[in-house]
C-alpha cells in the first residue's frame, strides 16, 4: 500500500516531529505530510477531525489537545466521560441567579452573580440595568448621597446592606436583591426610625450600620 | 415427535434455558411452536423497533421476564441525537392492559420516563426486578414509585444511567415491609439518600447478597451496613474517605473481615489511599474487582492491591495502572478472565499510560483471558501477533487506540497483521472492535477467518468497498456491524442487501453513502428500515438529491414497518 512507504521513508522526520518546540501547529513540515497522508487514506475527513490527526501522526509521545476535537473518540461512555469531569460542568453549568426587585418598577429582573467579580461590577449592572445612580459604598456611611441603596436577603432571612460582607461571602449567601429607593434608602445609615413622621429628616448618619427591619 | 403430550414436550422444553434454542424449538414444526410460545416466560428482544409491544404479547402471553435494547451502540458516544427514540412507555402500557404478569424488565439504552416507572410499579403485582443499564430520562421520583409499590421487589439495579436526582425521599419510600431485596444497586445516583433509612433496610433484608452505593453514603455509613450484611457477595461502596486513626476506621475494619462472602467489589468513587488497608482481608478472595471509577487509587497504592487479589476472574481499572501495572496484574491474576483498562483521561489529553508492552505481559501471565476492552497509547502488530498466541480464547476483543488512526510505530506499517493473527487464532471470536491505521487486508482477514463473529466495530479504517464486502461475504454469524468516518460507500452498502435480514441493525456514520443508495436499498428491501438521521435539515431541504452524502444511517430488520415515534430529524425511507 502506498501510503505506507510515506512512513518509512520518513523515519528521521518522525524524531524531528518529536522535538518539543515552540512554533506554531501547522508550520512543521513532516505534520503538513502526514496529514496529506490521512487525507489519502480516508477519503473523507470528517469535520473536526483534520487539526487533530495533524498533529499526531508524526507525534509519538504527546496526545495534544486537539484531540478532543473528534465527537465520540475514544469511544468512552457518556456517562463515565461525565463522572470524571463533574466539577468543571457542575461550576460551568451553574451560575447564581437572583432576583432583583427595584421599588417602583413593575416588574423584576433576574443576573447571575456569577458574572462578576467584585461590588462595584455588581453595582454598575444593577446601575445599567435600572438605569439608576446608587453610586459608592461607604463602611460607615453605606449608600448615603444616593436615593438608592442596594439590599439583599440572606439566608437567615435578613435584609442586609450589599457591601458589607467579603464578596465570596456575598455570593453565597444572598437569596435575592432589592433595590430600595428613596426615604428608605436614605434612613439606611440611620440607628433611630422614627415611625410617627413621613417626612424625609436628613439626619446625620451614626457610624453604624443597622439592620432593616422587615421591608 | 409429535406423539408426546404436550406437557412432556413443555417439560423438556423447561431445560432451554438460552432464548436462541427455544428460538431455534419453536420453529420446528407448528405444534412445537405453539407449546413452546404458551410455555416461554423470558423474552429477549435486541432491537425494540424490530417488534411490536402488541406482538409480542400476542404470542407470548405468559411472558414474565422482558429484555430490551433500544438506540443503536454508538449513542454511547454522542453520535445519536437526543429524542431518536427507544421509549420503553408503550412496552409497559401494552403489558399493563393486557394483564400480562410481568416480573422482571432489564433495559439497555433506552428512555424511561417517570410515568412509566410508575405504571410499571402499579400495574404488575408480581413485579420483581428492574435491570436498567445505560437508559436516561427518569428521576428519583420515578424510582420513590418503584421503592413504594412493588411490594415484592427483589432487584433493583442501576447500572451507568443518566438519572435527575430530586433530592427526595427515594430510598425511604421502601415500607418497612419490604425484605425481599437480594440486589440494591444505586452507585450512579448523584444526589443524597436518606442514610437512616439505607441502614435500616439493609438491615431488614436478610436475603441481601448485592449492594453497590453512591457517593453520598460515608465510611460510617458503610462500616454499619457491612456489620448488618455479612452475607454480602458483592459489594460497591460510596465514599471511601475516613481517618484512620479513628473508632469508626478500626470498627469498619473488623466488620469487613466479617464479611467473607464478598466475591465482587467496586466503587471507590472517592477514596483516601490510607484506608484501603481495610480491604486487603476480603481481597483474597475476590473474583471481581472494578476499580474504574476510582481515580484516586492508583500508583503504588494500586500495585499493592492488587498483589493481593490472586482469583480475580475479572478486572476493570484505569490506565494510570501502566504497563509495569499491567505486569504485576499478570503475574499475580493466573485466572484472569476479563480485563477492562479505561482512559483516565478521557479527552486524551496528555499522557496515556498503557501501551502494547502491557498487554503482551497480561498474554503472557493470563492464558485464560477472554474478554478484553483495552484503550491504549499504541499498538504493534508483533504484540498483536503474539497476544493471538498466547490467548486463543478470546471471544470479545475491543481494541482502542487513543490516535484512531496510529499506524504500527515501529514499523509504521497499518494494524492489518495484527488483528488478522487475532481473528485467525481466536477460533471463538464473536466480538471485535478495531482501530489504528487499517487497510482493505484486515478485512479480508476477518471474511475469511471470523466464523463465530457477530458485531464488529469500525472507526476510521482506510481502503475501499471491498473491505466492507469482505466482512458482509465473510462473516455468516454476523449480527451488528457499526462504521463510523471509513470510506465505504454504496458499492459497498448495496453488495448484498439480503444480508441485511440476516442481521440485526447496521450503522454507518460519516461514511460514503448517499441519499440515492440508501433509497435504492429501502426499496429493494421492504422489511428492512431505512433510517437517515439529519440533524442538519440538509436532506430535508432537498430531499430528491439523490447524491447527497448521508451522514448517519441506521437500518435494521423488523415485522412491523417504519416505526411511528421516529423524531423530525429520522426519515426512513
Amino acid at each position: 500500500m502506498e501510503t505506507s512507504l510515506v512512513y518509512a521513508s520518513d523515519d528521521h522526520l518522525n524524531l524531528k516531529a518529536t522535538e518539543l518546540r515552540l512554533g506554531l501547529p501547522g508550520t512543521d513540515e513532516p505534520e503538513k505530510q502526514s496529514f496529506a497522508f490521512v487525507r489519502g487514506s480516508n477519503k473523507r475527513a470528517s469535520s473536526g477531525m483534520d487539526g487533530a490527526l495533524d498533529a499526531e501522526n508524526g507525534d509519538k509521545d504527546h496526545a495534544p489537545s486537539s484531540k478532543a476535537q473528534v465527537v465520540g473518540w475514544p469511544p468512552v461512555k457518556s456517562y463515565r466521560r461525565n463522572c470524571f469531569q463533574p466539577k468543571k460542568t457542575e461550576a460551568e453549568a451553574s451560575g447564581v441567579f437572583v432576583k432583583v426587585r427595584m421599588d417602583g418598577a413593575p416588574y423584576l429582573r433576574k443576573i447571575d452573580l456569577k458574572v462578576y467579580n467584585s461590588y462595584p461590577e455588581l453595582l454598575k449592572a444593577l446601575e445599567n440595568m435600572f438605569k439608576c445612580t446608587i453610586g459608592g459604598y461607604s463602611e460607615r456611611e453605606g449608600y448615603d448621597g444616593s436615593d438608592f441603596a442596594p439590599t439583599y436577603e440572606d439566608k437567615d432571612g435578613d435584609w442586609m446592606l450589599v457591601g458589607d460582607v467579603p464578596w465570596d461571602m456575598f455570593i453565597t449567601s444572598c437569596k435575592r436583591l432589592r433595590i430600595m429607593k428613596g426615604s428608605e434608602a436614605k434612613g439606611l445609615g440611620v440607628c433611630r426610625i422614627s415611625q410617627s413622621t413621613f417626612t424625609q429628616e436628613k439626619e446625620k448618619p451614626l457610624g453604624h450600620f443597622t439592620k432593616m427591619f422587615g421591608s | 415427535m409429535n406423539y408426546f403430550p404436550e406437557e412432556v414436550l413443555e417439560h423438556v422444553f423447561d431445560f432451554l434455558t438460552s432464548h436462541r434454542d427455544r428460538n431455534a424449538v419453536s420453529v420446528v414444526c407448528k405444534s412445537w411452536y405453539t407449546i413452546e410460545r404458551f410455555s416461554r416466560e423470558r423474552v429477549f428482544i435486541g432491537n425494540c423497533y424490530a417488534i411490536s409491544p402488541e406482538r409480542l404479547i400476542e404470542r407470548f402471553p405468559r411472558i414474565r421476564s422482558l429484555t430490551l435494547k433500544g438506540m443503536p451502540h454508538f449513542a454511547d458516544f454522542n453520535l445519536v441525537p437526543h429524542d431518536w427514540g427507544g421509549l420503553v412507555y408503550p412496552w409497559i402500557e401494552a403489558m399493563a392492559k393486557s394483564g400480562v404478569n410481568l416480573e422482571e424488565l432489564r433495559l439497555k439504552r433506552m428512555v424511561v420516563s417517570d410515568e412509566g416507572l410508575e405504571l410499571l410499579s402499579r400495574s404488575f403485582a408480581n413485579f420483581k426486578s428492574l435491570v436498567l443499564v445505560s437508559c436516561e430520562g427518569f428521576t428519583t421520583d420515578g424510582l420513590a414509585a418503584i421503592a413504594s409499590n412493588c411490594r415484592f421487589l427483589r432487584e433493583l439495579d442501576l447500572q451507568e444511567n443518566e438519572v435527575e436526582d430530586h433530592r427526595g425521599q427515594w430510598l425511604s419510600c421502601f415500607p418497612d415491609s419490604c425484605t425481599s431485596l437480594i440486589s440494591l444497586n444505586f452507585a450512579c445516583l448523584k444526589g443524597e439518600v436518606n442514610l437512616a433509612a439505607l441502614e435500616r433496610l439493609v438491615a431488614r433484608c436478610r436475603n441481601l447478597r448485592s449492594l453497590r452505593l453512591n457517593h453520598a453514603v460515608p465510611l460510617d455509613s458503610l462500616q454499619k451496613i457491612l456489620a448488618q450484611a455479612p452475607q454480602l457477595v458483592d459489594l460497591g461502596t460510596g465514599a471511601f474517605v475516613g481517618d484512620q486513626n479513628s473508632e469508626s476506621y478500626h470498627k469498619l475494619q473488623s466488620s469487613i473481615q466479617k464479611c467473607t462472602s464478598i466475591r465482587s467489589l467496586s466503587g471507590f468513587l472517592e477514596v483516601a489511599p490510607c484506608c484501603l488497608d481495610s480491604i486487603y482481608a476480603i481481597c483474597l478472595n475476590l473474583t471481581s474487582l472494578n476499580l474504574s471509577y476510582a481515580p484516586g487509587i492508583h500508583g503504588s497504592d494500586l500495585i499493592k492491591l492488587i498483589r493481593h487479589c490472586r482469583k480475580l476472574q475479572r478486572l476493570w481499572v484505569l490506565d494510570c495502572i501502566g504497563d509495569k501495572g499491567l505486569e504485576v496484574v499478570a503475574s499475580t491474576c493466573k485466572e484472569l478472565q476479563e480485563l477492562r483498562v479505561f482512559p483516565s483521561d478521557p479527552l486524551g489529553v496528555g499522557h496515556a499510560a498503557v501501551t502494547e508492552e502491557g498487554l503482551v505481559a497480561i498474554s503472557f501471565g493470563c492464558p485464560k483471558l477472554h474478554s478484553l476492552l483495552y484503550f491504549c497509547q499504541q499498538m504493534t502488530n508483533a504484540a498483536l501477533i503474539t497476544v493471538a498466541k498466547n490467548c486463543p480464547n478470546f471471544i470479545r476483543f475491543r481494541l482502542c487506540t487513543l490516535n484512531p488512526v496510529i499506524p504500527d510505530p515501529v514499523t509504521s506499517q497499518p494494524l492489518d497483521e495484527g488483528f488478522g493473527a487475532i481473528v485467525q487464532s481466536c477460533k471463538g471470536l464473536r466480538r471485535l472492535s478495531l482501530s489504528g491505521l487499517l487497510t482493505d487486508q484486515v478485512f479480508l482477514y476477518i471474511g475469511m477467518y471470523a466464523e463465530q463473529l457477530e458485531m464488529l466495530s469500525v472507526a476510521f479504517a482506510g481502503g475501499t468497498d471491498k473491505g466492507m464486502i469482505y466482512v458482509l461475504n465473510g462473516c455468516k454469524k454476523l449480527k451488528k456491524l457499526e462504521i463510523r468516518d471509513s470510506p465505504y460507500g454504496n458499492g459497498g452498502l448495496l453488495k448484498d442487501v439480503g444480508k441485511y435480514e440476516t442481521m440485526r441493525s447496521l450503522w454507518m456514520s460519516s461514511c460514503e453513502v448517499t441519499l440515492g443508495g440508501c433509497k435504492a436499498l429501502a426499496k429493494k428491501m421492504p422489511r428492512l428500515n431505512v433510517e437517515i438521521i439529519d440533524e442538519s435539515g440538509q436532506i430535508g431541504v432537498n430531499p430528491d438529491d439523490d447524491r447527497q452524502k448521508v451522514e448517519k444511517m441506521y437500518l435494521y430488520r423488523t415485522l412491523v414497518g417504519p416505526r411511528s415515534d421516529a423524531p423530525e430529524f429520522v426519515w426512513t425511507l
